[in-house]
């Protein structure tokens, strides 16, 4: 685990920040956060022997967000910590620091010291560019939520674009769910021996770049990631008779590419990004649209329409495997702009070569000012042996969520 | 007699036209003057609120529905001056608390589709978004996107319609036809008092012209000795009976921003 690299940063940045605040303590503190209540339900009995057949299964999360800014705002430190609780699986109940940091914003440019975290993409149903955090996988098999990241990340935007570049000192483990739990393959995993393609292992210090820049409707960037690859090649090794899944993580390259042109109604949108160092050089696509049809039938509701392609053309024998290499997502978001911000997300994601499909929805609605209730489901659906799924087939789920927020 | 008749007609025809082409001479020559004095007044109105620069507000929504259930929005808004364009906007939210931290950044233009930006915190994500939802509801209240984006001369056309007194106050009554055809509007019709040109009351009429919603404007106060804000914004829907007072506090004029706050790079660092 990370966790001293984490402690180290908390205590420098804290350090960093009690001195430079000194001068000016006359700075604000904002406390927020949120809390959760989670149901999972699993219809289907689990198929693999290691798995409990859990059907119903509750867990509970808890994020505080503390923030102090100082210097009229120019300066500011952020602390969010992170915790589940899952009844089921002792992987699953984890904690984490979202974000220890200190922010600086200069005049044009600005500079994050600590641990945080970067979003980059464009595309909605596969983030192909965005490395820069690792994938907090027993949250959510989305590949949405991430692990705090400790980084140096400096900004500049002149008249000739944004300019991006971090250093990433400290590799942060994938996470995996518990050998007996729901979503997990037929083979334990012995996630804490896992191995490193560099001799400096978690200690080996990453980099990424990125210049972005708009040119009226059209926005691009191109960035560059060298370093510990964030995915994880699984390699199958004995241990006394019994074979065992452990992660192997290979130095990679990977070049992205960034691209939005935004017309009346439509999003345009395309990512591309070429990878070294996970066997022969290979690429992966996402491209489509987001169509917006606005108060359909004067009833105030907004029905968005989501269409992406996406290819990869990566060897599995020696790249981790990837569920998108020739598929097309398509997928139907509705925002109802009512008082209660409800809106859904239906989609589905189809394997053009198997017919696999991976059907995805996401509903929520708040009830109080402090209380937003969410519906998620993922459904595998004609999945053959061969599909990376293939594994957690039977692991379909409809999630329901309490969120608290404070 | 027959050809005594016909003359006639043909006389009275000729007056008839001739009248008629006079009166609609007239009324063309009426309503180049309607409205060049509508554009005239507008323009005035909008000359007097040149130079603020720049300032930052707070604002609370309080949303009601016909049953009197309140929700609250609270939201914080800078925004930027610029010379021959629209205004730069920066809204971040504060209340209901699980959209707290989302940002929406908007560069407005006279004439073109504004650029906007919304930033999601829990994702660290900065999404380009399309601006030609200019009818829909903003934050589910009475305000639609197009109420609360910066009212630039070019969006309408004008139309003095009359002198009219209310509250103690002489007003200047126009018609507003939008020229974005996007636009969720037939007309407004709006008050503007003759000593300050500030605008009291609208009247928004829907696209099959029949009247829509009202806005009242309440508690100017000036500053920077120049530029009136009014404290509080009420919408009454009449087709629906909900209704959306927008209150504004804590007005700050001069703040210093620069342009480079108001980037979609920086967006990302908005709280």
């Amino acid at each position: 685990m990370n966790f001293h690299h984490s402690l180290y940063t908390l205590i420098v940045v804290t350090i960093g920040v009690l001195a430079h605040a000194n001068t000016s303590w006359a700075g604000d503190w904002d406390v927020a956060g949120q809390a959760s209540l989670e149901l999972r339900y699993f219809p289907y009995t689990a198929v693999h022997a290691n798995q409990r057949n859990i059907t119903v299964s509750p867990s509970g999360t808890i994020e505080p967000e503390l923030v102090y800014e100082w210097n009229g705002g120019r300066d500011r430190f952020t602390l969010t910590p992170f915790a589940r609780f899952d009844t089921d699986d002792h992987r699953r109940t984890h904690a984490d620091l979202r974000e220890v940091n200190w922010l600086h914003v200069g005049s044009d440019w600005d500079l994050l010291i600590g641990i945080g975290k970067v979003f980059w993409g464009v595309t909605e149903s596969v983030h192909l560019v965005d490395i820069v955090n690792q994938t907090d996988a027993v949250e959510d098999i989305s590949g949405e939520k991430k692990l705090g990241q400790p980084m140096i990340n400096f900004t500049i935007e002149k008249q000739w674009g944004v300019f991006n570049v971090i250093a990433l000192p400290g590799f942060r483990t994938r996470t995996f769910t518990s050998d007996s739990a729901r979503l997990h393959g037929p083979l334990p995993v012995d996630w804490s021996n896992e191995t490193y393609e560099s001799s400096r292992g978690q200690r080996h210090i990453d980099w990424a770049v990125r210049w972005s820049r708009s040119f009226g409707d059209i926005d691009i960037a191109i960035s560059h990631f060298q370093g510990t690859s964030r995915e994880a090649l699984l390699t199958l090794h004995n241990r006394g008779g019994v074979p065992v899944i452990v992660p192997h993580y290979s130095q990679i390259g990977q070049t992205g590419f960034e691209l939005q042109w935004t017309t009346e109604n439509t999003l345009w949108k395309a990512e591309a990004m070429s990878r070294s160092g996970h066997g022969k050089r290979f690429y992966a696509t996402a491209s489509g649209f987001e169509h917006t049809l606005y108060d359909v039938g004067e009833s105030g509701v907004d029905v968005g329409l989501l269409m992406e392609y996406l290819s990869d053309n990566r060897d599995v024998r020696f790249a981790p495997a990837s569920g998108a290499d020739n598929d097309m997502f398509a997928g139907a978001r509705f925002v109802l702009n009512d008082t209660q911000d409800t809106s859904a997300l239906v989609g589905g994601i189809y394997d053009l070569q198997n017919h696999a499909v991976f059907v995805n929805l996401e509903a929520e609605r708040r009830i109080t000012d402090h209380l937003k209730v969410e519906i998620n489901a993922r459904f595998f659906v004609n999945v053959p042996d061969n599909d990376l799924f293939a594994l957690i087939r039977s692991d379909d789920y409809v999630e329901m969520k309490l969120n608290c927020f404070f | 007699m027959k050809s005594d008749d016909k003359l006639l007609r043909w006389l009275l025809t000729g007056i008839g036209m001739s009248l008629s082409m006079g009166l609609f001479a007239v009324s063309i020559a009426w309503a180049d003057e309607s409205a060049d004095k509508g554009l005239n007044i507008a323009t005035e109105a909008d000359r007097r609120d040149v130079g603020f620069g720049d300032f930052r507000v707070s604002l609370k929504m309080v949303l009601r529905n016909r049953y009197d259930q309140e929700s609250i929005r609270l939201m914080r808004n800078t925004t930027r001056e610029q010379q021959g364009d629209g205004d730069k906007t920066l809204i971040v939210f504060d209340n209901p608390r699980d959209v707290k931290g989302t940002a929406f950044l908007s560069h407005t233009h006279k004439l073109d589709a504004d650029d906007q930006w919304l930033f999601l915190p829990a994702l660290k994500r900065v999404k380009r978004i399309s601006s030609s939802n200019k009818s829909g509801p903003f934050m589910g209240s009475e305000f639609a996107y197009e109420d609360i984006a910066s009212q630039e001369l070019e969006k309408y056309s004008y139309r003095y319609i009359a002198d009219e007194q209310f509250d103690g106050r002489d007003h200047f009554k126009v018609e507003l036809t939008p020229t974005n055809a996007k636009s969720g509007y037939h007309h407004q019709m709006v008050w503007f008092d003759k000593d300050e040109y500030r605008v009291w009351k609208i009247d928004f009429y829907d696209r099959k012209n029949s009247l829509l919603k009202t806005l009242t404007y309440q508690g100017y106060k000036q500053y920077l000795n120049r530029y009136w804000r009014a404290e509080t914004m009420s919408m009454v829907n009449h087709q629906t009976g909900k209704s959306t007072v927008l209150t504004f506090t804590d007005y700050v004029f001069a703040i210093g921003t620069t342009d480079s706050d108001f980037t979609s790079s920086r967006l990302k660092r908005a709280r």
